[in-house]
């Protein structure tokens, strides 16, 4: 009997998740099993892998072939630190959403229990299969699984015609992005036909074909990620989904496409070019500016998060190529700051916007209500869903001591020190990216305040919204998890930047580990205390202690005498909660500022309309400019293609007689 | 780079960069500006920063026809053009906003990426040049391009003048940072120009107005032939 | 962590807990002169406060938990702003906890809570004012940002101690790009601590407020504590242009002697910064609320040139 690798826990876990859906579909309608069992079982299971694949990380590179796949072509799996970090952030993550997925199933909306838990799990076991394949059959297959399994995921409830369009959009960019990857890996097999990954290792490619193998995977993997042109589907699909299946997209699937990136560019691929790294930053850069000035103008608030995630990858792709660049100009410690950044803000994204989008989950479950301008006031309703959604949002914004600012504040050091690169524009450059990385934060700010304040804040909007109820305990658990996860990764970054030094200096060759933790556990100071240091701990600390102090102070030496009033609000008598600002009125601002990158349609009502109506409707000017065109490309591409079609069986048989005639006289000639 | 590297520079350069650094930012002061007379006030200050850097230059290096030329820039546009630009709105009465072709936030921006390039494509003269002050060429190409950005967003035609006028300042900045002054020549025969342009589009103002009655340029998109 | 610098750290809080008031005293003094009007006496805001503290309490009926904490995490985020910033010396305890970036931080969770607890009560003005606050919040803050990235290339360096060490005690160089960052950093000032030509601290007319308009339903010591927060966040922000355009004269050390010293030349330094604020607030009109972006949006792009021009002209090569 061989020794059972960590390997081989990791794929035993995840074959776990895959019995799991198995037992799950074998008993469709039995929703207290389901929900009571199945999915708390799931998160433990998720807990075990995070917990597999955090020792993973330090335990070195493991390998295996497993007796799956065709014949001559078997799966090899490969646990690295790299894909120890994305496992361990998937594990990690999926606890909470499962254990939030129980307390959500309520009654049978749309597809039967059983099947939805058989797809959820088994895009958890593809989405874990993606991290541990080691050739590019195995990849390519669990990629597909992952896409197929998410696409009946989001929708599963496919009565309404509109999410049907939003999953047709998905499936279409993900496999037109799927192609791109298959085709990254054939250039990369090269010649030799070999598809697994340590081939593609040790076969280097000469010439202009390794920037053809990146260009292509940067297109497939952008398309799952939601890169710039590519993003479309990502607002679609997101409020289309249930709202857990939307947090493990954005939380997670996300990243598999980042992570097929990293493994590419600094794995596979042996050199990496300098205009790579500007290349992805300028994409990332254009992503993150475009999804935060959309979501500050939504006003779904899922649609809000969903443009938010789109911000967001952006800014890792930001750092990506700011490691890019670093490792191509041989600055390996630089490269490794970035590179912390960006898997830092990986994890911090994860949890944040997983815990945001169940949070609207269970928003949705106690109103039915999606639309930010008929929400309001639910603090008082759903105080639990509230104050852990804050937790959230703050963590989103980018605010200290709270998880998203420690990795801004990384990828902000990254940009400072980079001075003394060998290109005169790109010196000047890079502090212009810092500049418009700061504004971005600072929008995503402003996109959080709104979504926050216009769904808990205020009065209720609508008559029904005091019918709503707090989440469930199951859910609070799931909830909980998520935002611990957002507060302990905030207080404790040391601990997190050990974590990924392993993987850091498997892809750059430098870790942060030694200046990191050389000043002790409260103190972050990647570089030296006198250049840049930061310590939540303190930072919280004194919060949390002057808080209470005044608070003490103020009862002590004054009194705590309160009255209860109407609300002042200028002295105006007449006050409706309609006279709150709604969503379309806190975007206001920013449509105004950036309206050219708005295509907007709008409606004024004019002086003498008895029945006034205002409409606006702002879009996605790409929509018009880009894929329209290229739809209406391929549709004529088709008609002519159909002229081919003539619906007699004669003519069908011509053709293959005549194309074997064809054939028979190259061949010969 | 290293904060220490500054101090080689001795302190008249240091001034003299310092000089540069306030003509670019009232480069951006006069993109950003929308009333005329804070307008013509700007440019009196670019002619007063000129003006000192230009002495600085003479004092330090004993070039005497350095301070002749300090002196014109003095009397001429610290003096002479502000007041002459004085009169003239008031006697065409244009105090009114400036209205900009492209919204003030876009033509900034434009105007940092005019200051990368000029940046950039100064690096290689500077390193020919050998004064002190030769990091300032590339502020004074980036002054000359705002002032022709600022004259290609302006609607009116006083603006567009005095855009023209911030032009030869950065041109003569250029000059004294990269080459200790053009030739007095040379120099008497831009400043006799820049007096004879002054006087022949002040001219032309009334011109325009009494053709127009109105000194939006855009009017003379009609004087095309048809 | 030594006593002197612990000593300097509480010091310098109490300093800024003190004196905040008295500044914005001071400019109201001052502003009230230069407009020809008889001035309120300089402690005045600290009767206000008092005559607040003292009054009871009246609270919205939609009003929640959130509204009612955020005054007084404003008020601690705004202490330990103001005592982050090096004044008396550059010796803290506090200054590796939190750098330039953190500080920005700081401000912005400031900012958020109190744009929340405008939207909370649910009237029209607190929407309105939080959603002003968080516009003009996220131009100014890039900006304020780029002021520090600015001195931070000059020293390499985002801790704030190192900045004003290398800035206030290393030989005298002239800096060209702190020309830029300064005045980016005096609008943004302006801006966020809702002075004149962006916001009117004495308005109550409902068209141009905005901090006014997010704090209508608060009163009693939470108002109180605000308007204190209000003062500190100026205090902070004259601290923050007194340390990085005007550091001469603050110690490295913190021994009581060179303390006391800087001590008298804060007050100096803060009487003259206050000086200033009030005759540009006298000097300049109130803008349209839809001029701000562009007010702001030259701060923003200033501070980016600031860090170009330092490239250019500080940077060796």
């Amino acid at each position: 009997m061989r020794q059972l690798l960590l390997l081989d826990w990791v794929l035993i876990t995840a074959l776990g998740w895959l019995a799991i859906g198995l037992v799950g579909v074998s008993f469709p309608r039995r929703l207290t099993l389901i929900s009571r069992v199945l999915f708390p079982l799931g998160a433990i299971f998720g807990l075990v892998l995070a917990l597999l694949a955090l020792s993973g990380m330090v335990a070195g590179t493991q390998v295996r072939i497993l007796p799956l796949g065709l014949p001559d072509l078997p799966f090899h799996v490969r646990l690295d630190a790299l894909s120890g970090f994305f496992l361990f952030l998937l594990g990690a993550t999926a606890a909470g959403i499962s254990i939030y997925t129980a307390g959500y199933f309520r009654k049978g909306e749309g597809t039967a229990p059983g099947l939805q838990c058989l797809l959820y799990h088994i895009f958890l076991t593809s989405m874990a299969f993606v991290m541990l394949a080691d050739d590019g059959y195995a990849f390519m297959v669990a990629w597909e699984t992952m896409a197929l399994s998410s696409f009946f995921l989001v929708t599963s409830e496919h009565r309404h015609a509109e999410i049907r369009r939003a999953g047709y959009l998905y499936l279409l960019v993900a496999h037109i992005g799927a192609v791109g990857i298959l085709l990254s890996f054939g250039v990369m097999a090269g010649s030799a036909g070999d598809y697994t990954f340590d081939a593609m290792r040790d076969f280097s490619i000469l010439g202009f074909w390794p920037t053809i193998a990146f260009l292509l995977a940067l297109f497939g993997f952008g398309a799952k990620a939601g890169l710039l042109p590519l993003h479309i589907w990502l607002p679609e699909a997101h409020p289309a989904a249930p709202s857990p299946v939307s947090a493990m997209m954005s939380g997670v699937m996300l990243k598999t496409a980042i992570y097929g990136m990293l493994r590419v560019s600094f794995d596979l691929l042996h050199a990496q070019l300098w205009w790579w790294g500007i290349l992805l930053l300028l994409i990332g850069l254009a992503t993150a500016l475009f999804g935060v000035i959309f979501s500050a103008i939504q006003t779904d608030m899922k649609r809000l998060l969903a443009y938010s995630s789109i911000e967001n990858i952006g800014l890792i792709f930001v750092g990506f190529g700011l490691t890019l660049v670093f490792k191509s100009f041989l600055l390996p410690h630089l490269a490794a700051l970035a590179l912390t950044a960006t898997l830092y803000h990986c994890l911090n994204h994860a949890f944040f916007k997983s815990l945001l989008f169940l949070c609207t989950g269970s928003v949705l479950h106690a109103t039915g209500e999606r639309n930010l301008g008929k929400l309001g006031g639910l603090i008082h309703r759903m105080p639990w869903v509230t104050w852990l959604a804050l937790v959230g949002v703050l963590a989103s914004a980018g605010l200290p001591p709270l998880n998203g600012f420690v990795s801004e504040w990384l990828l902000l050091q990254s940009f400072l020190f980079t001075s003394g690169l060998p290109q005169g524009y790109l010196n000047m450059l890079l502090p212009v990216v810092a500049a418009a990385i700061a504004l971005i934060a600072a929008l995503a700010g402003f996109a959080m305040v709104k979504f926050f304040g216009v769904v808990f804040l205020g009065q209720p909007r609508e008559e029904k919204l005091s019918q709503a109820h707090d989440a469930g305990r199951l859910e609070r658990i799931g909830l909980l998890w998520l935002a611990a996860g957002c507060i302990l990764l905030g207080l404790f970054p040391n601990v997190v930047i050990a974590l990924l030094d392993p993987v850091t200096r498997l892809l750059v060759g430098s870790g942060l580990r030694d200046a990191a933790s050389s000043h002790g556990w409260w103190l972050l100071a990647p570089i030296s205390e006198d250049r840049a240091s930061y310590s939540p701990a303190i930072f919280f600390g004194s919060i949390a202690l002057f808080t209470p102090l005044a608070y003490w102070a103020v009862r002590r030496y004054y009194h705590g005498r309160l009255k209860r009033v109407p609300a002042w609000d200028c002295g105006f008598p007449l006050q409706t909660s309609r006279m709150q600002d709604t969503a379309e009125g806190f975007g206001q601002p920013i449509r105004r500022i950036f309206s050219p990158f708005f295509k907007r349609t709008r409606e004024h009502p004019s002086p003498f309309d008895t029945q006034p109506r205002y409409r606006s409707v702002v879009e996605d000017p790409l929509w018009y400019w880009l894929y329209l065109p290229i739809a209406r490309i391929v549709d004529y591409g088709t008609r002519l293609i159909a002229f081919l079609q003539q619906g007699r069986i004669a003519i069908y048989l011509l053709y293959s007689f005549v194309t074997l005639l064809a054939l028979l006289v190259v061949t010969r000639g | 780079m290293s904060p220490s590297l500054i101090h080689t520079i001795p302190l008249s350069g240091q001034v003299i960069n310092l000089c540069a650094a306030i003509m670019l930012l009232l480069g951006f002061a006069m993109l950003s500006q929308r009333r005329v007379l804070t307008l013509i006030n700007l440019f009196m200050l670019q002619g007063l920063v000129l003006f000192t850097s230009t002495l600085i230059v003479a004092i330090t290096t004993h070039q005497n026809h350095l301070l002749w030329s300090a002196g014109l820039t003095l009397v001429l546009k610290v003096i002479a053009l502000p007041y002459i630009l004085h009169r003239l709105i008031r006697r065409l009465s244009v105090k009114w906003d400036v209205d900009t072709l492209l919204n003030i936030p876009t033509t900034m921006l434009v105007g940092i990426a005019l200051v990368v390039i000029a940046f950039n494509v100064a690096q290689p003269i500077s390193h020919l040049s050998g004064t002190i002050t030769r990091a300032t060429i590339g502020i004074a190409l980036a002054c000359v391009l705002l002032a022709f950005l600022m004259m290609i967003t302006r609607s009116k035609a006083v603006p567009q003048v005095i855009a023209f006028l911030a032009m030869e300042n950065g041109l003569f900045f250029a000059a004294t940072s990269a080459t200790y002054g053009m030739p007095m020549v040379v120099e008497l025969g831009i400043a006799l120009d820049v007096m004879v342009g002054m006087v022949i589009l002040g001219v032309f103002f009334f011109q325009i107005r009494q053709q127009f009655d109105s000194l939006d340029i855009r009017h003379m998109e009609r004087a095309k032939e048809q | 962590m030594n006593f002197y610098a612990l000593f300097a750290q509480l010091l310098e809080l109490a300093i800024a807990l003190i004196l905040a008031p008295i500044l914005t005293g001071w400019v109201n003094q001052c502003r009230a002169w230069l407009q020809n009007r008889s001035a309120p006496p300089l402690l005045q805001t600290y009767y206000t406060l008092s005559k607040l503290f003292h009054k009871d309490v009246l609270l919205a009926h939609n009003a929640s938990t959130l509204f009612r904490a955020a005054p007084y995490i404003i008020f601690s985020c705004m202490a330990l702003a103001s005592s982050i910033v090096p004044t008396l010396s550059t010796d803290l305890i506090f200054s590796p906890a939190a750098d330039a970036i953190a500080l920005v931080g700081l401000f912005a969770l400031a900012r958020v809570f109190i744009a929340l607890a405008g939207m909370d009560v649910g009237t029209a003005f607190g929407s309105l004012g939080a959603r002003r606050e968080m516009f003009i919040g996220f131009l100014a803050e890039p900006a304020l940002l780029m002021v520090f990235f600015t001195a931070s290339l000059i020293s390499q360096s985002t801790s704030l101690s190192t900045i004003v060490e290398t800035l206030a005690h290393n030989e005298i160089a002239i800096y060209p790009s702190l020309a830029f960052a300064g005045v980016a950093f005096s609008m943004v000032s302006l801006a966020e601590n809702a002075r004149v030509p962006i916001d009117n601290p004495t308005t109550h007319l409902e068209l141009t407020m905005v901090h006014e308009a997010m704090i209508l339903e608060y009163s009693g010591r939470h108002l109180a504590l605000i308007e204190w927060a209000a003062c500190l966040k100026l205090f902070a922000y004259s601290c923050i242009g007194i340390a990085l355009f005007f550091p001469f004269g603050i110690p490295e050390a913190s021994d009581p002697a060179s303390l006391l010293i800087a001590a008298a030349i804060l007050v100096f330094k803060l009487a003259i910064g206050g000086f200033v604020l009030a005759l540009i607030e006298t000097l300049s009109a109130k803008m349209r609320i839809f001029r701000a972006p562009e007010f702001l949006g030259t701060a923003f792009l200033l501070a980016v040139l600031a860090m170009l021009v330092h490239l250019l002209l500080e940077a060796g090569r």
